[in-house]
Parts: C-alpha cells; structure tokens; sequence
C-alpha cells in the first residue's frame, strides 16, 4: 500500500521554542492513524503542518517535509487554499457556520466548484449521507446549524470538511467535547470514512485509538517516541515509555 | 487548632453586600429620577400638533418639534453613514490582522484619545474646518463632528466584538480553503453580527442627544431642515438647550421639556433595540 502522507525530518518552533524534533512519521492510504500522547506533546501541532493552518500564526515556523501523494506541500509552489481542499479538518470542539444546516455543507462546495442547484443539493445530501447525519437533520436543512445538539454539530462539521471530496481528513480530538453515546457514533462513522478517505486523528482517549485505528504514533515532548500497528502497538510497546504511557502509568 | 469566631466575617460580608445593594439603589435612583422629572414636565408638551409643526420664532406660540426630530433624525443618520463603514473596517484590522502590533498599538491609542476628548473641542474642531470657511452652519457639519465621535466608540466594539468568535471558527473556514478576507466578511462578522449591530446602536444612542458639537455646527433653525447641507439644521438637543435656557417665555420652556421627553423617548428606543439584538445572539449560542 502506498504511503498518502509521508514526514520527512519535521522540526516545528514556536518563536525561539522548539515544539517538534525530527518528526518522521508515514500514513499509509486508507487507513486511520491515531496519533497518542500527554497534553503538550505535540500531537496537534504535528497536524495542524498537514494543512498548514499553522501560518496563519506570526513566528510559528516549520522545517523539513510534508509528502502528500509524493509532493512536499511545504513547498512555496503550492497553493494553499487547494491544498486545503484535499486536506480537510475537524476541530475539539464543533464549529458550524452561522448559517443553516444546508449552507453550512454547501459552503465548501460553492467555494470550490461550479454546480448546478440540483447537483449541490444532491452532493449536501450525499455529504450528509456520509456523515450518517441525514436522517436526523433531512426535515431541518434550512433551521440553523447553531441549533443542533454537539454531537450533531460535529457530524455536521464532518459532512462540511467531506463534501468538497477532500483525500485526508485531520482530526483533532474530534470527539473530546462529545458525550459517550455521540463519540460512538462518529467513531463507527470514521472507520465508514477511511474507505474513501485517509484519517489522522488526535486523541486522548487510548481506548479511541485502540478501537479505530489501524496505526499508531506515539509522541512525548515532540518526538515520535515509537510507532507502528495499533494491535501490536497496545500489546507489545517495544518502548518502555510507551507501555507507561499506554497502561495509565503518566500522562 | 483553635476555631476562628465567624462573626467578623459574616458582619463584613453582610456590610458588603449593603452597600452594594445601596450603589445598586443609587444608580437606578438616579435614572428613575431623572426619568420621572422628565417625563412630568415633558408629558404635557406632548400633543399632536406638537409632534408634526415645525418650530416658531421665540414668542410665537403653538410652535412644534418636528422639524427638530427630523434634523435630529437626519443628523444622526449622516453620522451613521459617516462613520460606521470606516469603523468597522478599521475594528476588522485590529481584530483580524495583528501582523502590525505598532500600528494596531497607535490606532487603539488614539482611538481612546478621540472617546476621551470633550465633545465641545469635536464641535470647535468642525466649526474650524467646514463652518468658517464655507460661512455656513449645516447638518452635514453636525453629522461630520458625530461621526468623530462615534467612531473610536464603533471601532473598539467591533475590536471587541469579534475577539469573542472563537478561534476554532476561523481556523475550520481557513481549513476549509477559504481566503482570509471571505472568512472574516462571510463567516467571522456573520457570527458576531448582532454584536456588532448593538455597538452601532448603542453609539447612535450616545451621540443622537449630544449637544456641544451641535451648537457650533448645525446651530438651529426654526424651518424644516431642507438645507441640511447648507444651512443651518433644526435639531432636538439645541431646541432644548435655547428653549431651556435663553426663552424667557414659560410655553417655550415646556417645549423644551416635551423635546427632552422625545429625545429620552428615542435613546430608550434605539437601547432597547440594541438589547434585543443582544439577547437574540445570546439564544443563537
């Protein structure tokens, strides 16, 4: 299976502060990588490079490579807004737009195609399909997407980050504001999601990771301590620091 | 261990708590004064005829309002028209583009300059520029001098307004590929709209009773304000000030206190339309 996304050497600095040491971490294609580790570690700022939403922040500064379909999207030739396109994100906490239900899904689609009345409908529908939220909201599309409950504001954000078709999707603890009964939900939506596309998710909840991910990364004080399969990753740590991470012993 | 006697602090919570309450009582005293003064002496003025004449020489009786409510109306509005669009532009820059933080730092510094300044100098100010050296009085002059009032007032709501989005918002616009300039216009002064619209009002309120930089700008007129860019303008809060001050004749006094009525009436307005706006945006959260 090919690599989607591939670090090379990835150092991150907060002004003077160096946040990330030699990060090199591969993802393969659909698959979800969970990426674990203490608050602080560096887990989100290692995501946040994907889109490179980082820039919009003076005196944050990355070096070394991102590798998307072979292609380091550090570089200045890309375009950052396309690249967006096909790095979609979901945040902590859920972030509908101040506008309804369908606009909401419509607004990226809008934003980067030209479509028909009838083809937006049907992609918002098919989005919402995908974020297994139709049903709930199909009777509200034009009520604000404010008004839904966090579990269906974060699907709907879901539905928003997936309908311009992008290929990888950030999630940064996606499910960490979420009561139990809706992190279940949108846990059995990503492993829906990774048919179609590649998933890097931040958690906190080593039991998340155990249950969705394929693969997994380890970090501690911003280097990636260990990675691998999450199966063995959680049986046999080859690192001491992990199997104290893993076990509850820290963190 | 020996226990502490609660009694000092129960008695210093309870002399807390008095004399809050006693602030409280004084504020809301005052206002409901002021309030009630208002409207015993206003609220005879007020008459039908009163609301739809125009107003009469001194000495003339049955003279009305209305053409100072229309010039307080359109005074006000220019102002509005004046100032807000540079004012929320410029709250956008101190909100959304901190790259300059010594420019952010001068704008914000003379901001709080400008909503330090008497509005009487505002007034001087405008006389200086527009009135000498057209040789007219005019409402636009007055509208000039309200938008320089309003304007650091609208600029820092604005500032302050869009500070409460979350960050975690425009960083999912970003994500999603939006351009900077459509995340904040689309997405980040969409959501803080009702917010933004409460500052607006609330600075109308301030300045649509202002007097001072009136008195050296629009002056007054006792015909309709037709002239409004050109000559001097028929306006709530100098009608009450001359009628007040300079009438000797007791029916011009209580019409001063009827545009006092109207002008209250109208701030009560304009501030309760601004809570509403508020309250609508809370219950969108």
């Amino acid at each position: 299976m090919p690599n989607k996304i591939e670090t090379r050497n990835l150092n991150f600095y907060y002004g003077p502060h160096q946040a990330l040491f030699d990060n090199n971490l591969s993802v393969e294609k659909n698959t979800i990588m969970a990426v674990i580790g203490p608050s602080g570690c560096g887990k989100s700022t290692h995501l946040r490079i994907y889109n490179r939403i980082f820039e919009l922040y003076r005196g944050q500064r990355v070096t070394g490579e991102v590798l998307i379909d072979g292609r380091n999207i550090l570089d200045d030739s890309v375009d950052v807004l396309d690249l967006r396109r096909k790095v979609g994100m979901i945040f902590q906490k859920p972030t509908p737009f101040p506008m309804s239900v369908f606009d909401n899904v419509a607004y990226p689609l809008k934003l980067h195609f030209k479509l028909s009345k009838s083809e937006t409908a049907d992609r918002v529908e098919a989005a919402l399909r995908g974020a297994s939220i139709w049903d709930e909201v199909k009777n509200k599309l034009r009520s604000s997407g404010l008004a839904l409950s966090g579990g269906q504001q974060q699907r709907l954000c879901i539905a928003r980050a997936i309908a311009a078709e992008p290929e990888i999707l950030l999630m940064d603890e996606p499910t960490s504001a979420i009561d139990p009964v809706a992190t279940l939900k949108i846990e059995e939506l990503m492993v829906e999601l990774k048919r179609n596309f590649t998933i890097v998710i931040v958690t906190h909840n080593m039991q998340q990771a155990a249950r969705i991910s394929d693969n997994t990364a380890f970090f501690y004080k911003g280097t990636i301590i260990e990675t691998g399969r999450t199966e063995e990753m959680f049986t046999h740590p080859h690192n001491p620091k992990t199997e104290e991470y893993i076990t509850g012993r820290f963190g | 261990m020996r226990p502490r006697t609660l009694f000092f602090r129960t008695q210093k919570d309870r002399a807390i708590r008095a004399f809050s309450a006693l602030a409280v009582l004084l504020a809301v005293g005052v206002m409901l004064w002021i309030l009630y003064t208002v409207v015993r002496f206003g609220a005879p003025a007020i008459r039908f005829g009163f609301l739809i004449h125009a107003s009469k020489p001194f000495g003339i009786a049955d003279g009305g309002i209305a053409n100072a409510i229309l010039g307080t109306l359109l005074i006000t509005a220019g102002a509005a028209l004046l100032a807000v669009p540079p004012a929320i532009c410029a709250g956008i820059y101190l909100a959304e583009f901190p790259d300059h933080p010594r420019i952010s730092a001068a704008l914000r510094f003379s901001a709080n300059v400008m909503m330090g300044m008497p509005s009487v100098l505002v007034g001087l100010f405008v006389y200086m520029i527009m009135v000498m050296p057209s040789g007219n009085f005019s409402g636009f002059a007055a509208s000039v001098s309200l938008a320089i009032i309003m304007f650091p007032v609208v600029m820092r709501t604005t500032e302050d307004m869009l500070g409460m989005v979350p960050y975690a918002l425009r960083e999912s616009a970003l994500a999603l590929g939006m351009t900077r300039m459509r995340t904040t216009l689309c997405i980040v002064c969409r959501s803080a709209k009702n917010g933004l619209l409460t500052g607006i009002l609330l600075a109308l309120s301030r300045v649509s009773g202002e007097t001072a930089p009136l008195l050296f700008t629009a002056m007054f007129s006792d015909s309709w304000p037709t002239g409004y860019f050109s000559e001097p303008t028929a306006n709530l809060p100098v009608l009450i000030t001359e009628y007040a001050t300079n009438s000797p004749f007791e029916s011009m006094q209580r019409a001063g206190w009827g545009a006092a009525l109207v002008v209250t009436a109208l701030v009560l307005c304009i501030n309760l339309g601004a809570r509403i706006f508020f309250r609508e945006k809370k219950n969108a959260q």
